[in-house]
């Protein structure tokens, strides 16, 4: 019978201490262990100090190894394979076509899961998970590609008064990490592009920076006030709020130091 | 003051005076007569000295081509020309008569507005004569007619008057029968040539003399008088009471239009710009005071200048220190000197306004065919390169390794100048690829090389270009999908109708697709594609088609730009052999995309596309076009058979064969692939009695048994394995 089995793990959102305990052991009994850093990696920690803990090389694949998929099903197919990824291995980053193709050759996947930017962003900010609409993420522009379909996502979902977590390109192969000052700018030239007057230099927004590290940036004000303010390293993370709740509202004050002005021009909304 | 300084104090005066100058070329088929004229002409009115006519050659200032007695390169020259009392500016571009050159001649054309045909008495409309006269209506550029070599007829041939009035009217009937062919519908009818109302001219070029029906009346010489000079081997008094500059610039400047008349029509059909704006109205106005528009015909290699464009002011004026765009370029560029040209000189001048031809220095962007204005974002003139056309290739290395520097930057140089060399610099291998129109074109480019440049070169064999396509439509829709498999593209392609394909080559479907929609649209449907299709058209590549014919599928219209990119590519280098495609119709009629842009960007989409596309030309029977030649013959019939044998050889097919007296003139048609060295072949067969040329007539499909053979030897010649892949490997 088929022995072969494909564990996705996830490495949470910081550092090599981020992986669940579950998930440390569950790579002790690995076979082989992959890893892929393309699309976000663990700003705190660098790959030896993750071997160091697992006690165990881990081989990390490029995109296009990621992508083709052939070296790690292959590997699955007679041995346990462990996949580590950042975050939620299911989450910002997916890998379901993986997981996919792997159950069609009937290799045994799990999945342990990580602490994920989904999640953690609004917490940090005392937002309230189920008001957020659809997620979305800025990309880099590039020659011929400027995608604003971000503008139109968090249109639709201010329609209905959610709040928009807007991520921000990751190119760790280029080591290009977008920071909220860019994200920003592109926003407001999403803006230009589309004038359909969603929001402005006044309009309030938040960043948070380096979520699951010890020391967090969490801030909500104008976009003018941040537009221009070092966010230090990456990564960094938006969310455009919708309709706020009061106890949001006393959230941000709290926790994302919201200045009064803004506050009390919020609840007149 | 000598006589050229005074034409040229005259020449600046007229420069603005719009009904007294006419801009004109000369276009023959080879050997007419036409080097031998235009340095008359010059001679005649004191451009250069008179007993250097003749010798000099003036306009064929390309020492090579003085050597190989055919006229490359396209000069300019102005001369000042009295006519009923009073003065006229003519500006002569020199037209090169070699067909391998064809882009060379069209660029021509459309700086002037009219154009002297010179057709031999001899030898009557030859296969180049047809093509001159196609290449100026295409232009609505307005001809007339000039036999030559009559003294030939009289001297040689012995015919008697009447004789020679009959070859006249056939040769007057057979330029009128080509010309109906293509004139466009306003001028059918009124622009026939007549030996009454003088837009014919008949004369010797090489014995300075010619005659007209107006201008027998006018010198009293009868048909009888001109007959008798020729016959009693006095050519030299003819050339005095009927010089052939006075007879035949008194033609020009009576039947062919001056600028502001020619601007009118010529304008709507070179420019697909709103007639209507400031840019258009000034145009069609020839108006000094309007925007710049200069429309460059030719780059010159000046060894102390540098490159010198030479063009066409159609609106404004140009002048030192200004500031100018070349279309499509992102950078300003300013004008160094202003010139007009006399012969090889030029003569610099303060500035040179709409309707007249001018040579530049200083506008750096510039390659022959830029449109030039004072807007960066002005309409250029509509494309005049072929998209099809290089056929040969060679590879090019320096012999010594320290010059490869040089050579790059003289190959980019060339390439500038003569934009139907296309030459692919590969930094890396060193090796360096440049293509052309023939096998001659590139010999010539070669000897360019090494003589006008003085980079010692080695070039490989001549070998063709070949293009792929498909032989039927595909079957199914191939999907192709993004390297992290959440996008898919779904294409059909199929073979483009061949109207629809000769519209592209004959650029009647404008490239900038997004600028002109709706004519898109209009074109395509007139040309029998149907409204859904046309209206998804979106983007064109060559002689490629691609539509977009779903319907709402959200975030695919992100994505545009990069399915662009990834068609244009595949256009560029095909599945089979990674040659460019050719009539393809390529339809996307499905897509799903991820949800996130950050999945879907050009990282997934431009592969997942290239595959998709890759896939269906691949399950859709492809197939492999070799460009094709027309090959003239003509030749004494006891050499009959050893021209025969030597076109057997090359899987020519004769279409047409017609003796003539001791003559038979074959029209066959080659694949180029063969045609390699048949100019030596023919020459020791035949002893070189045979006269012979060639036109490129395009692509047509290698015959099946061939195709497997000639796909290996591409692909391995490129460094590919031997076999194309299959379908099934662009499936993921
Ligand atoms: N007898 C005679 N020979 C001519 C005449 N015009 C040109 N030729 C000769 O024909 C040959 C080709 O002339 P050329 O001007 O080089 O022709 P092109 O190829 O059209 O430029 C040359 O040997 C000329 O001397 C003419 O009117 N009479």
């Amino acid at each position: 019978m088929n022995k072969g089995r494909l564990t996705f793990i996830g490495l949470g959102l910081f550092d090599e201490k981020d992986i669940s305990l579950k998930g440390l052991n569950e790579i002790k009994n690995c076979d082989k262990v992959y890893a892929e850093f393309y699309t976000a990696k663990l700003t705190g920690a660098n790959i030896s100090k993750i071997e160091k803990t697992i006690g165990k090389h881990v081989e990390i694949l490029s995109r296009e190894e990621t992508e083709r998929g052939d070296k790690i099903l292959k590997s699955a197919k007679d041995k346990h394979v462990g996949f580590l990824t950042c975050g939620d291995p299911m989450t910002a980053t997916t890998h379901i076509d993986l997981r996919l193709r792997a159950a069609n050759m009937r290799i045994k996947t799990r999945v342990i899961h990580g602490s994920s930017i989904v999640t953690a962003v609004p917490g940090l900010l005392g937002l309230q998970n189920y008001k957020f609409g659809r997620t979305t993420t800025i990309a880099y522009p590039e020659k011929d590609y400027f995608p604003t379909s971000p503008y139109q996502i968090i249109k639709e979902n201010k329609e209905i008064g959610l709040h928009t977590l807007v991520l921000l390109d990751i190119q760790a192969d280029k080591e290009r990490y977008m920071t909220a000052n860019e994200g920003m700018k592109l926003l407001l030239k999403m803006e230009e592009k589309h004038g359909e007057d969603l929001f402005n230099e006044d309009s309030v927004i938040c960043v948070v920076a380096r979520a699951g590290s010890p020391k967090p940036i969490v801030v909500a004000d104008t976009i003018k006030n941040l537009i221009d303010r070092d966010f230090n390293p990456p990564f960094h993370t938006l969310v455009i709020p919708g309709k706020l709740h009061f106890i949001e509202i006393e959230a941000l004050k709290t926790l994302a130091q919201l200045p009064a002005q803004q506050i009390r021009k919020l609840q007149k909304l | 003051m000598g006589k050229k300084e005074d034409n040229i104090k005259k020449a600046k005066n007229l420069m603005n005076k719009l009904n007294y100058i006419r801009n004109i070329g000369i276009a023959a088929h080879i050997d007419h007569g036409k080097t031998t004229l235009s340095d008359n002409l010059l001679a005649g009115c004191g451009m250069m000295s008179e007993d250097l006519a003749g010798k000099q050659l003036v306009l064929d200032y390309d020492e090579q081509e003085q050597d190989r007695g055919i006229t490359i390169n396209t000069a300019s020259a102005s001369m000042v020309h009295e006519f009923e009392g009073s003065e006229y500016l003519i500006n002569l571009l020199d037209t090169p008569g070699h067909v391998d050159f064809g882009g060379d001649v069209t660029r021509a054309m459309r700086a002037v507005d009219g154009c002297i045909v010179l057709v031999c008495a001899v030898e009557g409309a030859m296969p180049q004569t047809e093509t001159v006269i196609r290449q100026a209506l295409r232009e609505k550029v307005k001809p007339i007619l000039f036999i030559n070599k009559v003294d030939r007829l009289i001297n040689e041939l012995r015919v008697t008057p009447e004789e020679m009035q009959q070859r006249f009217v056939k040769i007057i009937a057979k330029f009128n029968e080509l010309l109906n062919r293509v004139v466009p519908e306003e001028f059918k009818g009124k622009w026939d040539v007549k030996v009454e109302d003088g837009s014919v001219a008949f004369g010797s070029a090489y014995y300075n003399w010619a005659t007209s029906a107006p201008y027998m009346k006018k010198s009293g010489l009868s048909f009888k008088d001109i007959y008798n000079y020729c016959n009693n081997n006095d050519q030299k008094t003819l050339a005095k009471k009927s010089t052939i500059h006075e007879v035949l610039l008194d033609m020009v400047i009576d039947h062919l239009p001056p600028p502001i008349e020619a601007q009118k029509y010529r304008i709507p059909h070179i420019w697909k710009g709103d007639q209507d704006s400031e840019l258009g109205k000034n145009m069609i106005n020839t108006r000094e005071s309007g925007p710049l528009a200069l429309m460059i015909t030719k780059i010159i290699m000046d060894p102390h200048a540098g490159e010198v464009a030479v063009g066409r002011m159609y609106s404004g004026k140009i002048e030192r220190g200004q500031e100018v765009y070349v279309a499509g370029m992102p950078k300003v560029n300013r004008v160094q000197q202003v010139n007009l040209m006399v012969g090889a000189d030029r003569i610099p001048v303060d500035y040179v306004s709409a309707g007249n031809i001018v040579a530049v220095t200083g506008i750096r962007d510039a390659i022959a065919g830029s449109t030039v204005t004072g807007d960066s974002d002005a309409e250029p003139f509509e494309r005049i390169v072929h998209v099809s056309e290089p056929v040969v290739t060679v590879a090019v290395e320096a012999k010594n390794m320290k010059d490869l520097p040089k050579l790059i930057e003289v190959l980019r140089s060339i390439s500038k100048a003569d934009p139907s060399i296309q030459v692919d610099i590969n930094q890396e291998t060193g090796e360096n690829l440049i293509s052309g129109m023939g096998e001659l074109h590139l010999e010539i480019t070669d000897y360019r090389i090494r003589n006008e440049y003085g980079v010692d070169i080695v070039t490989s064999e001549p070998i063709v270009v070949y293009r792929e396509s498909v032989a039927k439509k595909s079957t199914q829709k191939f999907e192709g999908k993004s390297p992290n498999k959440h996008n898919r593209f779904y294409i059909e392609v199929e073979p483009l109708p061949k109207n629809i394909v000769k519209a592209l080559y004959d650029n009647e479907i404008p490239q900038n697709i997004k600028k002109h929609k709706n004519d898109v649209i209009k074109k395509l449907q007139e040309l029998g594609m149907t409204k859904d299709i046309a209206k998804g058209v979106f983007s064109i590549q060559g002689l490629n088609i691609i539509a977009d014919i779903t319907k709402g599928i959200q975030y695919l219209f992100e994505t545009r730009e990069l399915i662009k990119e990834a068609f244009s590519g595949v256009m560029k280098s095909g599945p089979t052999a990674n040659e460019p495609c050719q009539g393809l119709l390529i339809r996307l009629v499905d897509a799903k995309l991820h949800e996130d842009a950050i999945h879907r960007g050009p990282a997934q989409v431009i592969p997942a596309v290239r595959n998709a596309i890759y896939g269906s030309i691949t399950s859709s029977d492809p197939i492999i076009l070799e460009p094709m030649q027309k090959v003239f013959i003509s030749t004494p019939q006891e050499l009959m058979g050893d021209a025969s044998k030597e076109l057997n050889q090359r899987r020519a097919v004769v279409r047409d064969m017609i003796n003539d007296k001791d003559m038979v003139n074959i029209d066959a048609k080659a694949p180029v692939a063969e045609m390699f060295g048949f100019a030596s072949a023919i020459r020791s067969a035949t002893g070189g009695r045979v006269l012979w040329n060639t036109e490129n007539l395009g692509f047509e499909p290698l015959p099946r048994q061939l195709q497997p053979e000639i796909v290996k030897q591409v692909r391995e010649r490129k460094g590919l394995k031997p076999e194309p892949n299959p379908a099934g490997y662009y499936m993921d």
